[in-house]
Protein backbone atom coordinates (compact mmCIF):
# COMPACT_ATOMS: atom_id res chain seq x y z
CA UNK A 1 0.00 0.00 0.00
CA UNK A 2 1.17 3.30 -0.53
CA UNK A 3 -0.20 6.74 0.90
CA UNK A 4 -1.64 9.14 -1.38
CA UNK A 5 -3.05 12.53 -1.07
CA UNK A 6 -5.57 13.64 -3.62
CA UNK A 7 -7.78 17.16 -4.01
CA UNK A 8 -10.98 15.52 -5.61
CA UNK A 9 -13.25 18.49 -6.31
CA UNK A 10 -11.79 20.81 -4.07
CA UNK A 11 -11.54 18.33 -1.00
CA UNK A 12 -8.17 16.96 0.12
CA UNK A 13 -8.37 13.07 -0.05
CA UNK A 14 -5.47 11.51 2.33
CA UNK A 15 -5.62 7.37 1.06
CA UNK A 16 -3.88 4.02 1.27
CA UNK A 17 -3.64 2.70 -2.45
CA UNK A 18 -2.43 -0.27 -4.13
CA UNK A 19 -0.37 0.82 -6.98
CA UNK A 20 -2.13 -1.38 -9.26
CA UNK A 21 -5.52 1.11 -8.29
CA UNK A 22 -6.60 3.37 -11.32
CA UNK A 23 -7.16 7.01 -10.89
CA UNK A 24 -11.29 5.80 -12.19
CA UNK A 25 -11.39 2.93 -9.44
CA UNK A 26 -10.00 4.99 -6.71
CA UNK A 27 -12.96 7.66 -7.74
CA UNK A 28 -15.60 5.57 -8.07
CA UNK A 29 -14.71 3.32 -5.11
CA UNK A 30 -13.36 5.41 -2.51
CA UNK A 31 -14.67 8.70 -2.78
CA UNK A 32 -18.01 7.70 -4.44
CA UNK A 33 -17.63 9.66 -7.30
CA UNK A 34 -19.76 7.29 -9.71
CA UNK A 35 -20.01 10.01 -12.88
CA UNK A 36 -17.09 8.76 -13.57
CA UNK A 37 -17.47 5.76 -15.91
CA UNK A 38 -15.86 3.07 -17.07
CA UNK A 39 -16.34 1.95 -20.67
CA UNK A 40 -12.96 -0.09 -22.21
CA UNK A 41 -10.58 0.48 -19.63
CA UNK A 42 -7.49 0.64 -21.70
CA UNK A 43 -8.08 4.44 -23.36
CA UNK A 44 -10.29 4.16 -26.43
CA UNK A 45 -13.91 4.59 -25.01
CA UNK A 46 -13.43 8.18 -23.39
CA UNK A 47 -15.90 7.58 -21.10
CA UNK A 48 -13.76 7.84 -17.89
CA UNK A 49 -12.41 11.53 -19.30
CA UNK A 50 -12.03 13.63 -15.90
CA UNK A 51 -9.32 16.56 -15.28
CA UNK A 52 -6.17 16.18 -13.53
CA UNK A 53 -4.56 19.75 -12.58
CA UNK A 54 -6.55 21.28 -15.34
CA UNK A 55 -5.64 18.65 -18.11
CA UNK A 56 -8.39 16.27 -19.62
CA UNK A 57 -7.26 12.94 -18.45
CA UNK A 58 -8.18 9.49 -19.30
CA UNK A 59 -8.49 8.07 -15.49
CA UNK A 60 -8.36 4.79 -16.34
CA UNK A 61 -4.79 5.36 -17.67
CA UNK A 62 -3.38 6.95 -14.51
CA UNK A 63 -2.70 5.02 -11.10
CA UNK A 64 -4.18 7.05 -8.36
CA UNK A 65 -0.46 6.87 -7.22
CA UNK A 66 0.73 8.84 -9.84
CA UNK A 67 -2.07 11.42 -8.69
CA UNK A 68 -0.74 11.98 -5.34
CA UNK A 69 -0.67 16.04 -4.52
CA UNK A 70 -2.48 16.47 -7.85
CA UNK A 71 -6.05 18.39 -8.18
CA UNK A 72 -8.89 16.02 -9.90
CA UNK A 73 -11.88 17.35 -10.94
CA UNK A 74 -14.76 14.96 -11.98
CA UNK A 75 -18.57 15.68 -13.01
CA UNK A 76 -20.03 16.50 -9.73
CA UNK A 77 -16.86 18.83 -9.13
CA UNK A 78 -18.55 20.82 -12.24
CA UNK A 79 -22.12 20.82 -10.71
CA UNK A 80 -22.03 24.82 -10.84
CA UNK A 81 -19.71 25.68 -13.02
CA UNK A 82 -20.43 27.86 -15.36
CA UNK A 83 -19.70 26.94 -18.56
CA UNK A 84 -20.66 23.37 -17.65
CA UNK A 85 -24.48 25.16 -17.11
CA UNK A 86 -24.32 26.16 -20.68
CA UNK A 87 -22.90 22.91 -21.86
CA UNK A 88 -25.41 20.83 -19.97
CA UNK A 89 -28.27 23.39 -21.01
CA UNK A 90 -27.34 22.64 -24.70
CA UNK A 91 -27.20 18.78 -24.43
CA UNK A 92 -30.74 18.59 -22.93
CA UNK A 93 -31.91 20.96 -25.75
CA UNK A 94 -30.24 18.79 -28.45
CA UNK A 95 -30.99 15.25 -27.13
CA UNK A 96 -27.36 14.79 -26.89
CA UNK A 97 -27.62 11.75 -24.72
CA UNK A 98 -29.97 8.47 -24.78
CA UNK A 99 -28.18 6.41 -22.19
CA UNK A 100 -25.90 8.80 -20.65
CA UNK A 101 -22.80 6.06 -20.53
CA UNK A 102 -20.67 8.29 -22.32
CA UNK A 103 -21.97 11.88 -21.17
CA UNK A 104 -19.74 12.70 -18.38
CA UNK A 105 -16.65 11.89 -20.50
CA UNK A 106 -18.35 13.81 -23.22
CA UNK A 107 -19.31 16.74 -20.99
CA UNK A 108 -15.74 17.38 -19.62
CA UNK A 109 -14.41 16.98 -23.17
CA UNK A 110 -16.89 19.50 -24.38
CA UNK A 111 -15.80 22.31 -21.76
CA UNK A 112 -11.67 21.15 -22.29
CA UNK A 113 -12.46 21.83 -26.10
CA UNK A 114 -14.24 24.86 -25.85
CA UNK A 115 -11.63 26.38 -23.57
CA UNK A 116 -8.67 25.74 -26.04
CA UNK A 117 -10.98 26.47 -28.95
CA UNK A 118 -13.99 28.81 -29.10
CA UNK A 119 -16.44 28.65 -31.48
CA UNK A 120 -15.66 25.40 -32.49
CA UNK A 121 -17.55 24.71 -35.84
CA UNK A 122 -18.68 21.14 -36.04
CA UNK A 123 -15.64 19.48 -37.76
CA UNK A 124 -13.98 20.79 -35.58
CA UNK A 125 -16.17 19.51 -32.60
CA UNK A 126 -15.83 15.71 -34.57
CA UNK A 127 -12.41 15.81 -34.67
CA UNK A 128 -11.67 16.87 -31.30
CA UNK A 129 -14.24 14.34 -29.93
CA UNK A 130 -13.28 11.56 -31.88
CA UNK A 131 -11.43 9.49 -28.76
CA UNK A 132 -15.38 9.21 -27.08
CA UNK A 133 -17.81 6.86 -28.18
CA UNK A 134 -20.98 6.98 -28.13
CA UNK A 135 -23.52 3.94 -29.18
CA UNK A 136 -26.67 5.16 -28.80
CA UNK A 137 -27.08 8.79 -30.54
CA UNK A 138 -25.11 8.87 -33.27
CA UNK A 139 -23.11 11.40 -32.37
CA UNK A 140 -25.22 14.49 -34.46
CA UNK A 141 -27.15 16.02 -30.77
CA UNK A 142 -23.71 15.41 -28.97
CA UNK A 143 -21.78 17.77 -32.25
CA UNK A 144 -25.26 20.16 -32.18
CA UNK A 145 -24.95 21.14 -27.95
CA UNK A 146 -21.31 21.38 -28.28
CA UNK A 147 -21.54 23.66 -31.28
CA UNK A 148 -24.50 25.87 -29.83
CA UNK A 149 -22.81 25.66 -26.21
CA UNK A 150 -19.55 27.78 -28.10
CA UNK A 151 -21.47 29.84 -29.58
CA UNK A 152 -23.41 31.13 -26.65
CA UNK A 153 -20.27 31.44 -24.74
CA UNK A 154 -19.09 33.37 -27.64
CA UNK A 155 -21.48 35.72 -27.22
CA UNK A 156 -21.21 35.76 -23.40
CA UNK A 157 -17.57 36.58 -24.04
CA UNK A 158 -17.09 38.85 -26.75
CA UNK A 159 -13.74 39.72 -27.80
CA UNK A 160 -12.01 36.57 -26.14
CA UNK A 161 -11.34 34.28 -28.74
CA UNK A 162 -8.83 32.22 -27.05
CA UNK A 163 -9.95 31.81 -23.31
CA UNK B 1 -9.55 -5.35 -17.16
CA UNK B 2 -7.25 -4.89 -14.01
CA UNK B 3 -3.31 -4.19 -13.59
CA UNK B 4 -2.13 -7.21 -12.19
CA UNK B 5 -0.13 -6.49 -8.44
CA UNK B 6 3.31 -4.65 -8.87
CA UNK B 7 5.15 -2.60 -6.87
CA UNK B 8 5.75 1.30 -7.18
CA UNK B 9 8.79 3.30 -6.35
CA UNK B 10 9.13 7.20 -6.96
CA UNK B 11 13.01 8.09 -7.08
CA UNK B 12 13.95 11.73 -6.58
CA UNK B 13 17.00 11.92 -9.25
CA UNK B 14 17.05 10.15 -11.95
CA UNK B 15 20.08 8.02 -10.75
CA UNK B 16 18.34 7.06 -8.25
CA UNK B 17 15.90 5.47 -10.92
CA UNK B 18 18.07 4.03 -12.71
CA UNK B 19 19.58 2.03 -9.91
CA UNK B 20 15.76 0.57 -9.03
CA UNK B 21 15.14 -0.08 -12.90
CA UNK B 22 18.36 -2.01 -12.75
CA UNK B 23 16.92 -4.01 -9.63
CA UNK B 24 17.68 -7.45 -9.18
CA UNK B 25 15.24 -10.62 -10.16
CA UNK B 26 12.54 -8.10 -11.06
CA UNK B 27 10.78 -7.03 -13.96
CA UNK B 28 11.37 -3.56 -14.11
CA UNK B 29 9.75 -0.92 -16.00
CA UNK B 30 9.71 2.92 -15.98
CA UNK B 31 6.60 5.07 -16.18
CA UNK B 32 6.21 8.75 -17.47
CA UNK B 33 2.75 9.71 -19.01
CA UNK B 34 1.62 5.72 -18.81
CA UNK B 35 -0.68 6.04 -21.78
CA UNK B 36 0.96 3.10 -23.52
CA UNK B 37 2.22 1.53 -20.39
CA UNK B 38 -1.34 1.57 -18.05
CA UNK B 39 -3.39 -0.10 -21.22
CA UNK B 40 -0.56 -2.81 -21.34
CA UNK B 41 -0.54 -2.98 -17.65
CA UNK B 42 -4.59 -3.40 -17.74
CA UNK B 43 -4.32 -5.67 -20.67
CA UNK B 44 -2.09 -7.79 -18.45
CA UNK B 45 -0.09 -8.21 -21.55
CA UNK B 46 3.30 -6.18 -19.90
CA UNK B 47 4.03 -8.47 -16.42
CA UNK B 48 6.13 -6.05 -14.53
CA UNK B 49 7.42 -6.18 -11.35
CA UNK B 50 8.05 -2.85 -10.11
CA UNK B 51 6.96 0.53 -11.53
CA UNK B 52 9.40 3.30 -11.10
CA UNK B 53 7.88 6.70 -11.60
CA UNK B 54 10.10 9.04 -13.40
CA UNK B 55 7.55 11.66 -14.07
CA UNK B 56 8.51 14.29 -11.55
CA UNK B 57 12.10 14.30 -12.39
CA UNK B 58 12.99 17.71 -13.43
CA UNK B 59 16.08 16.81 -15.26
CA UNK B 60 13.81 15.39 -17.87
CA UNK B 61 11.51 18.10 -18.28
CA UNK B 62 13.91 21.04 -19.92
CA UNK B 63 12.70 22.94 -23.06
CA UNK B 64 15.55 25.04 -24.60
CA UNK B 65 16.79 26.30 -27.36
CA UNK B 66 20.39 25.33 -28.04
CA UNK B 67 23.63 26.60 -30.14
CA UNK B 68 23.00 23.72 -32.10
CA UNK B 69 18.98 23.77 -32.24
CA UNK B 70 16.77 22.40 -29.74
CA UNK B 71 16.74 20.36 -26.40
CA UNK B 72 13.45 18.76 -25.81
CA UNK B 73 13.26 16.93 -22.60
CA UNK B 74 11.83 13.17 -22.61
CA UNK B 75 9.25 14.38 -20.07
CA UNK B 76 7.69 16.78 -22.66
CA UNK B 77 4.29 15.75 -23.15
CA UNK B 78 2.56 15.96 -27.10
CA UNK B 79 0.00 18.47 -25.85
CA UNK B 80 2.70 20.87 -25.03
CA UNK B 81 4.73 20.50 -28.54
CA UNK B 82 1.22 20.62 -30.16
CA UNK B 83 0.27 24.10 -28.06
CA UNK B 84 3.35 25.34 -29.11
CA UNK B 85 5.10 25.47 -25.80
CA UNK B 86 8.32 23.84 -26.96
CA UNK B 87 10.64 26.13 -28.88
CA UNK B 88 9.50 25.99 -32.54
CA UNK B 89 12.28 26.05 -35.19
CA UNK B 90 11.06 23.46 -37.60
CA UNK B 91 8.76 25.87 -39.03
CA UNK B 92 5.33 23.72 -37.89
CA UNK B 93 6.13 20.51 -38.52
CA UNK B 94 6.37 18.87 -34.83
CA UNK B 95 3.36 20.66 -33.85
CA UNK B 96 1.66 19.11 -36.74
CA UNK B 97 3.05 15.82 -36.33
CA UNK B 98 2.03 15.91 -32.26
CA UNK B 99 -1.51 17.21 -32.81
CA UNK B 100 -2.52 14.20 -34.96
CA UNK B 101 -1.53 11.88 -31.63
CA UNK B 102 -4.05 9.90 -30.48
CA UNK B 103 -6.57 12.33 -28.63
CA UNK B 104 -6.26 15.19 -26.44
CA UNK B 105 -6.85 13.21 -23.15
CA UNK B 106 -4.06 11.37 -23.77
CA UNK B 107 -1.34 13.70 -25.80
CA UNK B 108 -1.94 15.83 -22.27
CA UNK B 109 0.39 13.20 -20.75
CA UNK B 110 1.98 10.82 -23.42
CA UNK B 111 5.75 11.77 -23.43
CA UNK B 112 8.01 12.10 -26.37
CA UNK B 113 10.65 10.18 -24.29
CA UNK B 114 7.69 7.33 -23.59
CA UNK B 115 6.94 7.28 -27.64
CA UNK B 116 10.69 6.40 -28.20
CA UNK B 117 11.31 4.01 -25.86
CA UNK B 118 8.39 2.00 -26.74
CA UNK B 119 8.94 2.47 -30.78
CA UNK B 120 5.56 1.20 -31.41
CA UNK B 121 6.34 0.63 -35.25
CA UNK B 122 3.31 3.20 -35.90
CA UNK B 123 4.13 6.21 -33.26
CA UNK B 124 4.98 9.02 -35.40
CA UNK B 125 7.96 10.37 -33.03
CA UNK B 126 10.76 7.81 -34.00
CA UNK B 127 9.54 8.83 -37.89
CA UNK B 128 9.83 12.55 -36.84
CA UNK B 129 13.06 12.49 -34.77
CA UNK B 130 14.82 10.35 -37.68
CA UNK B 131 13.92 12.76 -40.09
CA UNK B 132 15.20 15.42 -38.15
CA UNK B 133 18.44 13.79 -37.63
CA UNK B 134 18.17 13.81 -33.98
CA UNK B 135 20.20 12.75 -31.15
CA UNK B 136 18.66 10.71 -28.02
CA UNK B 137 20.87 11.52 -24.69
CA UNK B 138 20.68 8.52 -22.43
CA UNK B 139 21.49 8.00 -18.38
CA UNK B 140 22.60 4.94 -17.27
CA UNK B 141 24.44 2.68 -15.15
CA UNK B 142 27.18 3.78 -17.22
CA UNK B 143 26.70 7.76 -17.26
CA UNK B 144 25.53 9.52 -20.16
CA UNK B 145 25.85 8.37 -23.52
CA UNK B 146 24.25 10.14 -26.99
CA UNK B 147 23.38 8.02 -29.88
CA UNK B 148 21.14 9.22 -33.24
CA UNK B 149 17.67 8.53 -33.15
CA UNK B 150 18.06 6.70 -36.23
CA UNK B 151 20.87 3.76 -34.63
CA UNK B 152 18.50 4.00 -31.18
CA UNK B 153 15.62 2.21 -33.11
CA UNK B 154 16.60 -0.82 -34.05
CA UNK B 155 13.20 -2.66 -34.92
CA UNK B 156 9.38 -2.61 -33.73
CA UNK B 157 9.53 -1.89 -29.93
CA UNK B 158 13.22 -2.78 -29.71
CA UNK B 159 15.65 -0.27 -29.17
CA UNK B 160 19.42 0.29 -27.86
CA UNK B 161 18.38 0.29 -23.99
CA UNK B 162 19.63 -1.59 -21.43
CA UNK B 163 18.31 -2.05 -18.11
CA UNK B 164 18.90 0.85 -15.68
CA UNK B 165 18.78 3.23 -19.04
CA UNK B 166 16.29 6.65 -19.32
CA UNK B 167 15.72 8.65 -21.81
CA UNK B 168 16.64 12.13 -20.37
CA UNK B 169 16.12 13.78 -24.05
CA UNK B 170 16.43 15.00 -27.55
CA UNK B 171 18.97 17.02 -29.66
CA UNK B 172 17.59 18.30 -32.58
CA UNK B 173 19.77 20.20 -34.89
CA UNK B 174 18.64 23.27 -36.72
CA UNK B 175 17.01 23.22 -39.48
CA UNK B 176 19.24 25.24 -42.88
CA UNK B 177 17.49 28.08 -43.90
CA UNK B 178 15.74 25.99 -46.70
CA UNK B 179 14.32 23.72 -44.89
CA UNK B 180 10.84 22.44 -45.98
CA UNK B 181 8.51 19.51 -44.39
CA UNK B 182 6.10 17.68 -45.25
CA UNK B 183 4.03 15.08 -43.26
CA UNK B 184 1.03 12.98 -44.61
CA UNK B 185 -0.57 10.20 -42.17
CA UNK B 186 -3.19 7.61 -42.45
CA UNK B 187 -5.18 5.98 -40.32
CA UNK B 188 -8.81 4.02 -39.88
CA UNK B 189 -10.05 6.99 -37.65
CA UNK B 190 -8.72 10.21 -36.30
CA UNK B 191 -6.39 9.24 -33.03
CA UNK B 192 -6.50 5.69 -33.93
CA UNK B 193 -2.87 3.97 -34.92
CA UNK B 194 -1.84 4.78 -38.17
CA UNK B 195 -1.59 2.41 -41.08
CA UNK B 196 1.10 4.40 -42.55
CA UNK B 197 3.25 7.77 -41.75
CA UNK B 198 5.52 9.73 -43.75
CA UNK B 199 8.02 12.32 -42.99
CA UNK B 200 10.02 14.80 -46.04
CA UNK B 201 12.09 16.87 -45.45
CA UNK B 202 14.20 18.91 -47.83
CA UNK B 203 17.03 21.74 -47.15
CA UNK B 204 18.46 22.13 -50.47
CA UNK B 205 22.19 22.50 -50.95
CA UNK B 206 22.64 22.84 -47.39
CA UNK B 207 21.72 19.32 -46.22
CA UNK B 208 21.01 16.02 -47.75
CA UNK B 209 16.99 15.08 -48.09
CA UNK B 210 15.14 13.00 -45.51
CA UNK B 211 11.99 10.11 -46.29
CA UNK B 212 11.39 8.32 -43.50
CA UNK B 213 8.29 6.10 -43.53
CA UNK B 214 6.54 4.78 -40.08
CA UNK B 215 3.99 2.10 -39.45
CA UNK B 216 5.01 -0.84 -41.83
CA UNK B 217 5.51 -3.11 -38.86
CA UNK B 218 9.09 -2.30 -38.82
CA UNK B 219 11.25 0.31 -37.60
CA UNK B 220 11.25 3.87 -39.65
CA UNK B 221 12.63 3.12 -42.94
CA UNK B 222 14.65 5.61 -44.88
CA UNK B 223 13.60 5.68 -48.42
CA UNK B 224 17.11 6.69 -50.03
CA UNK B 225 15.87 6.29 -53.10
CA UNK B 226 12.53 8.61 -53.18
CA UNK B 227 14.94 11.36 -50.84
CA UNK B 228 17.77 11.45 -54.04
CA UNK B 229 14.74 12.21 -56.33
CA UNK B 230 13.08 14.17 -54.22
CA UNK B 231 14.14 17.40 -55.71
CA UNK B 232 14.19 16.93 -59.60
CA UNK B 233 12.26 13.73 -60.09
CA UNK B 234 8.80 13.58 -61.81
CA UNK B 235 6.16 11.86 -60.47
CA UNK B 236 6.74 8.94 -62.01
CA UNK B 237 10.24 9.23 -61.38
CA UNK B 238 9.28 9.48 -57.79
CA UNK B 239 6.81 6.34 -57.81
CA UNK B 240 9.64 3.99 -59.70
CA UNK B 241 11.92 5.38 -56.24
CA UNK B 242 9.50 4.46 -53.75
CA UNK B 243 8.88 1.02 -55.51
CA UNK B 244 12.44 0.59 -55.37
CA UNK B 245 12.67 1.58 -51.82
CA UNK B 246 9.92 -0.35 -50.83
CA UNK B 247 10.96 -4.44 -52.61
CA UNK B 248 14.69 -3.13 -50.52
CA UNK B 249 13.16 -2.42 -47.02
CA UNK B 250 9.48 -3.78 -47.32
CA UNK B 251 9.47 -6.70 -49.76
CA UNK B 252 6.15 -8.83 -48.63
CA UNK B 253 4.30 -5.62 -48.06
CA UNK B 254 1.05 -6.66 -49.64
CA UNK B 255 -0.95 -4.76 -52.78
CA UNK B 256 -2.89 -2.85 -50.71
CA UNK B 257 -0.24 -1.80 -48.33
CA UNK B 258 2.10 -1.07 -51.00
CA UNK B 259 -0.59 1.39 -52.66
CA UNK B 260 -0.98 2.56 -49.30
CA UNK B 261 2.28 3.73 -48.16
CA UNK B 262 2.95 4.89 -51.73
CA UNK B 263 0.27 7.16 -51.77
CA UNK B 264 1.19 8.73 -48.47
CA UNK B 265 4.89 9.40 -49.30
CA UNK B 266 3.59 11.24 -52.11
CA UNK B 267 1.06 13.07 -50.26
CA UNK B 268 3.63 14.13 -48.16
CA UNK B 269 6.05 15.13 -51.30
CA UNK B 270 2.83 17.16 -52.72
CA UNK B 271 2.27 18.64 -48.92
CA UNK B 272 6.06 19.98 -48.84
CA UNK B 273 6.29 21.46 -52.51
CA UNK B 274 3.71 24.28 -51.55
CA UNK B 275 5.23 24.99 -48.78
Amino acid sequence: MTAVSIEVNGTIVNADVEPRLSLADFLRERCGLTATHLGCEHGACGACTVTVDDKATRSCLSLAVMCTERSVVTLEGLRSDPTMEIIRRHFHESHALQCGFCTPGMLIMARDMLQRLPKPDANTVRHELSGHICRCTGYTGIVKAIVAAGQELGRLNPGSESI
Amino acid sequence: MKAASFEYLRPKSVAEASVALGRKGMTTAAIAGGQSLVPMLNLRVAPIDLLVDISRLDDLKALAKTPDGVWIGALTTHATIEDGKAPDIFAGLMRRVAAQISYRAVRNHGTIGGSVALADPAADWPCCLIALDATVRVAGRNGVQMQSVAEFVRGPYETTLSTGDIIVGFDIPSPAASFRWGFAKVARKSGAFANSIAVVIEQGDDAPANVILGATGRRPLAMQNVANSLRDGSDADLRAAIAIDLALHAPDLDAYQTRLHTATILRAIREMKVQ
